[in-house]
């Protein structure tokens, strides 16, 4: 798990929008993917679980940032994952008050937020060593792209699925659904195509078209695939 | 078959809805462990029997909250113990083979933070399963998951032969793989009554 910013950085914008693109959590740092795949089926359910996960995020790495200084080093990963827990446990409740449907649509993914790498990779390797308010616009920053990154895969996912977004129709009706884009396989085939998009692209701009040896990109999806 | 037998529950979690490629769970150490076939067998033991001791632990656990109505510390004492169940299984295999502790690194730890453990635990618990139906259940879940790191592995191996477009760097390719993966495991969907 990398970690981007220098310690003794100054407070700048950059903390804020690196986690929104530059290191999106989901396409640059591939952390917390069982959420991504899962409940990516619709953009409702895309966004209710990553403003879930922002909630989580924020308040988490706030509070740890906040002890940072009383945790010793020894426990220190249990007691993230407690400190975590805490919240998830939270979420839960609140969204079993807000919307049961909504609820039950997410079903377990919502306590899975708990074992989500990115909450935690974000504690050990950014809040346990920066002040508090750098931390808490970090996870602001690192949530709202995790949220991003959901919205993108579940708009595809919802549009090619269902043919609607957001409940709305957008296609005309006799427009065949992709079945198999809602179903788990479309999970898996939509995020491999933004990713390969996405390398299009920054490679396009950096102008590395060139083909390298194979065993190049074995390290780097070893380094990059945790 | 009868849903409620404890073959079909296994059979259920083995390949129907397999914890990885249907219900994406397990994901990181499905991609970051899998570019060896023998590393993706070991990691799919260990979690397999993480799995099975945590299962175990978290049915007693469960009756102790449910007797005390405490459910809302479920979350909290769940992960405490996979936690220890994974210092357990780390413990054994330094002990054992420290060639294979190498090997896993810093994926032997991350087994806390594997939703698919978690996942057998909260699952089994929502789905109201007795002692020997969470049994069953873990067990097929670690294996199915112990099948599909083995199979992504394999694919991976072959693909380091080939000679790759370079946007495919990366995780891209091994999402398009197990996407079709995902597809080929679909066709089991007919074995059970229920899906």
């Amino acid at each position: 798990m990398a970690n981007p910013t220098k310690k003794e950085a100054p407070f700048t914008m950059d903390i804020f929008t690196a986690g929104l693109w530059k290191e999106n959590p989901v396409f640059v740092m591939m952390l917390g993917l069982c959420p991504v795949l899962a409940v990516t089926n619709s953009v409702e359910n895309s966004l209710a679980m990553g403003l879930a996960s922002v909630f989580v995020l924020v308040c988490s790495n706030a509070l740890v940032s906040a002890l940072r200084d009383f945790i010793p080093k020894q426990v220190r990963i249990t007691t993230y994952i407690i400190i975590i827990a805490t919240f998830v446990t939270l979420v839960d409740y609140i969204i079993q008050a807000i919307s049961l449907d909504l609820y039950n649509k997410l079903g377990a993914f919502i306590q899975l937020i708990v074992v989500n790498c990115l909450i935690l990779g974000r504690a050990e390797a950014y809040a346990s060593k920066n002040s508090f308010g750098k931390s808490v616009i970090s996870a602001l920053g690192m949530g709202l792209g995790f949220t991003l990154a959901l919205v993108m895969l579940g708009g595809v996912r919802e549009l090619l699925g269902a043919g609607q977004l957001l409940g709305y129709q957008v296609f005309s009706l006799d427009f065949e659904p992709w079945v198999v884009m809602i179903l788990p396989p479309g999970g898996f085939i939509v995020l491999g195509s933004w990713l390969l998009l996405i390398n299009y692209f920054e490679q396009r701009k950096t102008g590395k078209l060139i083909a390298e040896d194979a065993a190049s990109h074995c390290t780097v999806s070893q380094s990059r695939g945790l | 078959m009868n849903p409620e037998s404890l073959s079909f529950i296994f059979l259920n979690a083995f390949l129907i809805n397999n914890f990885v490629l249907a219900l994406f769970l397990g994901l990181c150490p499905f991609v970051g462990v899998s570019a060896k076939r023998d590393t993706a067998f070991n990691m799919g033991l260990a979690t397999a029997f993480v799995m099975f001791v945590s299962s175990t632990c978290a049915y007693a656990i469960n009756l102790v909250l449910t007797a005390y109505e405490l459910e809302f510390l479920r979350l909290i004492s769940y992960i405490a113990l996979i936690a220890s169940s994974v210092q357990l299984v780390e413990m054994i295999l330094k002990k054992f083979s420290p060639a294979l502790f190498r090997a896993l690194g810093i994926f032997l730890p991350l087994i806390t933070t594997n939703c698919a453990i978690l996942g057998v635990a909260l699952f089994q618990t929502s789905r109201g399963y007795d002692f020997l139906q969470s049994v069953s259940f873990s067990l097929g879940g670690g294996a199915g998951f112990g099948l599909a790191i083995v199979l992504m592995a394999g694919l991976r191996e072959k693909l380091e032969l080939s000679n790759l477009p370079n946007i495919t760097q990366a995780a891209a390719l091994s999402m398009m793989l197990a996407g079709i993966l995902s597809l080929t495991f679909m066709g089991f969907a007919g074995l059970g009554t229920t899906a």
